[in-house]
């Protein structure tokens, strides 16, 4: 009896792992087996208030490419987990994407701390991360293709404008941003870069608030004293998350208006503007590489796609109010920059997508045809500087004529003339 | 105001003297030509400010009310015809014909732009009928004297002040004109005028006059005038101290009403019944979340009435909350009673499943809640010291709460109940009070307060699905600090922290206050386990 059920479980066993085994090399070998990709953004958590409209752009493009037939004449197969805005979480579950899922590609990330969580992961089990938002540059790996702004397709032709007759012809500056690491590495390169135009450390304020911060009180009345001294003044804001809200309502209630101070933020889109009165706030600056409001027909369409999708999904609040905003523009390139790679390389292997990636072009909603660069894994992107209209959208008021390359090693830090100009794995 | 001369704006460029010839010249025509309105409207910003002057010191009246549109951004452009756009109709600028503008584009502003308009447009107000646009008009040009000295604005406000506009003004918009004119005249050669001008501008407490009052002082040589600029200069010195300490004070207070009311809730559920409830700042969250539906029920079906939706918001989120909680306290908490850990896990896990159930039903993004006009803004209480009303409603309205609670547990039958089962449970079971009863009600009660905090933090903060997480830490802090089971000790507890928060962001910043506070406090507790205000006898 005893023997018996002893086989019985040893036979099922061999059955099972047998299976199993043919299972998983079918999906590897069998050409009709769909494509898994992975979606790696926080749905729950601090930064889901961003990260979850990045996955239902993913979700869209998927939909589209499959509409199309797929790649290489197989389907695509989105692999969505929630790493809960959990930095260690994100690092182990792109370990669960590359390992267990199989991934070709994982799209994902928000907040440079979790990439930086996630880089050690992909660099050592190859794999490959399309990162949408615009950062503080500092890092090539060659298992990222960065398709946000790095800061000088952002910050230094924002600071530039803001310096321009246009912009006000700021000469003293407030640097406020939340404390980790992009704002204060985005802050270091701007004191940098204005100690270059002539601006002396007396005229620039620096001051950082946690995360999640909700009482600007202080530090907007310091901003007043600091702008009450005769020289046009300007703030420029690295305020992540949704502290926005409350800051830019004191900024409205302490009546500090864009036409004496003016702020330019580097993190504020359409999304994080749907939570506050716009009204008190027109003319307040936004710089990015893309925005809601620009007329053109990859645009039109795009955010067409984008409204029956959310009406179609049912995604709680575009339901009613569709918005798009840059770093959704950017995951929308990247994945259709991942397609037309494969397809280009026949392949979904890591290695030859990324040989492959150098250099693909893509017809942004932008309006730019832009190109992945040939070396730096970085876009070469267009810059437009917008200003908040009394619906929550953008004006552009200023832009670049041309496509700005990336330069992920700012040159205002000090030793990053050594770098080299290719991907070099972090260790 | 149409048909007499109104004064001009000019600035710094040379050439807009010649402009100045071309535009007397056309200003006969009183009339708009369409270049003209489409200059204003379209190209780059130097030639629209160009064109905004030219067609601000014209006599035409349809130029002006193209100027008005433009700084209310009302201004459409339809091909090469600009239009003014009002409430769904457009009329053609230059004709002022009523034409169909369905295709129009709005014309871009920027904040260069509204700054010359907003110049342009005192001083077409400032000779204006209404006392208080006269004013407003008057200030907007001394702002702008004490920001960009402007010799060329300096002799439109001379001239306006001098006869026969002069008559034309009222007193206080004078008042105001003449200290725009006492900024240029503190660089005057004349010493008598200079010594004028730094009285004059002595009562105007801002750090603008006071720049260029201690700018004046270092190039000053006539003693008299010295002294005069000295004694400025420390006047606004001692006002702006005073504004310093108001705002800080202020500021303290209103962080502690917000600390006092997200606490208040707590310190009866906690404080008086025991109950440890890591759910409290979802308690919150559902009061903020039942305010937005309100807003929006009232944008939608009473949008008359939307001004005050917020007191329809207070009794519903009040209901909201407290159901929720005495939910909570009849399934969960009372089969747990004399169990703190495993209240602490349940209340914990409660509030994972009412975080997950308002992301399902809102979605995970923050939700918009529009204050009513009477929020927002503020009231300049000194120069330099703005504070908003919505803080200021904040502060009484945590003060009315308070009395309320304090006149429920003091006053009531309930309240007796209440502190009768705190204090001794078996002595009050045996004089016949539901005890049951009476924890259901309190927790219920205390879980309200909650929902009133939510309705206020609304109005300051995000409204989002963990919007309670950010909340529940100050909450236990207020009242551990304040003393378990002493109202009193919550309110000075929570007013004390807001203030000494506030005044060591004022010098060492918002990350370094918060840690300070969180030491301070590990300090006082290791100090006085009992919190600060403890109960003193048996009972404590």
């Amino acid at each position: 009896m005893q023997r018996r059920t002893t086989l019985k479980a040893i036979s099922a066993a061999a059955a099972a792992s047998s299976v199993g085994a043919l299972g998983a090399s079918a999906a590897l070998a069998n050409p009709n087996a769909p494509i898994r990709i992975g979606v790696l953004h926080s749905l729950s958590g601090t930064m889901a208030i961003s990260e979850t409209a990045l996955k239902d752009t993913v979700l869209m493009a998927v939909e589209e490419i499959n509409g199309r037939g797929g790649v290489l004449g197989r389907r695509l197969e989105a692999v969505v987990v929630d790493p809960a805005s959990n930095w260690p979480l994100f690092a182990e579950l792109a370990r669960r994407l590359l390992t267990q899922d199989r991934v070709a590609a994982v799209f994902g990330c928000w907040t440079s701390v979790s990439r930086k969580a996630v880089l050690p992961v992909f660099e050592e089990l190859n794999g490959l991360l399309y990162y949408p938002v615009q950062y503080e540059g500092e890092e090539m790996s060659p298992n990222v293709f960065y398709t946000g702004a790095a800061p000088n397709q952002q910050a230094i032709p924002a600071v530039e404008y803001l310096m321009s007759p246009d912009g006000g012809a700021a000469r003293r500056f407030v640097l406020l941003g939340t404390d980790y690491v992009y704002p204060r590495t985005t802050n270091r390169i701007l004191r940098a870069f204005l100690r270059t135009r002539g601006v002396g450390s007396a005229d620039i304020m620096e001051e950082y608030t946690p995360f999640g911060h909700s009482d600007y009180q202080t530090i907007i009345a310091r901003i007043r004293q600091f702008a009450g001294q005769g020289v046009k003044t300007t703030v420029i804001s690295t305020i992540n998350g949704d502290s926005n809200v409350p800051f830019y309502r004191e900024l409205g209630n302490q009546g500090v208006r864009a036409t004496d101070v003016p702020v330019m933020a580097f993190s504020v889109g359409e999304e994080e503007l749907r939570g506050v009165d716009t009204r008190p706030l027109v003319g307040h600056l936004a710089a990015w590489n893309y925005f809601m409001s620009l007329q053109n027909p990859a645009n039109a369409e795009f955010i067409r796609k984008w409204t029956a999708f959310a009406r179609a999904r049912n995604i709680a609040g575009h339901r009613e109010r569709p918005l798009t905003s840059d770093p959704m523009e950017a995951t929308y390139i990247g994945i259709n920059m991942w397609r037309q790679a494969v397809e280009q390389a026949r392949s979904i292997e890591v290695d030859r997508v990324r040989v492959a990636m150098r250099g693909q072009t893509f017809q942004a909603p932008s309006g730019f045809q832009v190109r992945m660069d040939d070396r730096n894994h970085h876009l070469h992107k267009p810059v437009f500087v917008g200003e908040v209209r009394a619906d929550g959208q953008f004006n552009v008021v200023w832009r670049t004529r041309a496509m700005v390359r990336a330069q992920p090693w700012s040159p205002f830090i000090e030793g990053n003339d050594r770098r080299p100009e290719t991907p070099q794995r972090t260790r | 105001m149409s048909g007499t001369p109104t004064p001009f704006a000019f600035r710094k460029h040379i050439g807009w003297c010649l402009l100045l010839l071309g535009a007397l010249w056309s200003a006969a025509a009183h009339a708009l030509s369409p270049e003209d309105a489409w200059a204003l409207a379209e190209g780059d910003t130097a030639t629209r400010i160009e064109a905004l002057h030219r067609l601000a010191l014209s006599d035409s009246q349809r130029a002006h009310d193209l100027i008005r549109a433009l700084a209310r951004e009302a201004v459409q452009v339809q091909g090469q015809q600009v239009l003014i756009a009002d409430h769904g109709r457009w009329i053609d600028a230059t004709t002022g014909a009523a034409v169909d503008g369905a295709g129009a584009s709005a014309v871009m502003l920027n904040n260069r732009l509204r700054n010359a308009l907003e110049q342009s447009l005192a001083l077409l107000d400032l000779f204006d009928p209404d006392p208080m646009r006269q004013q407003a008009a008057a200030q907007r040009l001394r702002e702008s004297q004490l920001t960009r000295p402007d010799p060329v604005l300096a002799a439109q406000i001379e001239r306006a002040l001098s006869p026969p506009y002069g008559q034309r003004l009222a007193a206080p918009a004078r008042l105001v004109l003449e200290q725009a004119q006492a900024v240029v005249r503190l660089g005057s050669s004349d010493a008598p005028q200079r010594l004028a001008a730094a009285q004059v501008l002595a009562e105007l407490g801002q750090p603008l006059v006071r720049n260029r009052l201690a700018e004046q002082l270092e190039r000053e040589s006539d003693p008299a005038v010295q002294q005069a600029l000295r004694t400025a200069v420390a006047a606004i010195d001692r006002s702006l101290a005073l504004a310093e300490v108001v705002r800080q004070v202020f500021a303290g207070i209103s962080l502690g009403s917000i600390l006092l009311l997200v606490a208040l809730g707590l310190a009866i559920t906690y404080g008086l019944l025991g109950v440890i409830n890591m759910a409290h700042g979802e308690l919150i969250m559902i009061g903020a979340y039942a305010t937005f539906v309100v807003h929006a029920l009232f944008q939608q079906f009473l949008p008359g009435w939307f001004e005050w939706y917020l007191l329809a918001a207070l009794p519903i989120a009040f209901m909201a909350s407290a159901l929720v909680g005495a939910l909570m306290e009849r399934g969960v908490i009372r089969w747990l009673y004399g169990r703190p850990l495993e209240t602490l896990l349940a209340t914990w896990g409660i509030s994972l499943i009412l975080i997950q159930l308002v992301r399902s039903t809102f979605g995970a993004q923050n939700v918009a809640v529009v204050s009513p006009q009477w929020m927002s803004g503020g009231v300049e209480v000194m120069s330099g010291l703005t504070l908003p009303w919505n803080r200021i409603f904040i502060i009484a309205f945590a003060a009315a709460v308070v009395i309320g609670v304090a006149l429920f547990i003091g006053r009531t039958r309930m309240g007796l109940f209440v502190r009768g089962v705190t204090q001794n449970r078996p002595m009050a079971a045996c004089m016949g009070v539901n005890t049951a009863r009476v924890d259901t009600l309190a927790f219920a009660f205390g879980s309200g307060i909650a929902g009133l905090a939510g309705v206020a933090v609304s109005q300051i903060g995000n409204v989002a699905p963990d919007l309670g997480q950010q909340y529940i830490i100050d909450s236990f802090m207020v009242v551990v600090l304040g003393g378990v089971g002493q109202l009193a000790g919550t309110v000075y507890a929570a007013m004390g922290l807001g203030v000494v928060n506030k005044f060591i962001e004022g010098w060492a910043g918002a990350v370094l206050a918060k840690i300070a506070v969180l030491v301070l406090i590990i300090l006082i507790i290791q100090k006085r386990p009992q919190g600060l205000f403890a109960l003193k006898g048996r009972s404590a």
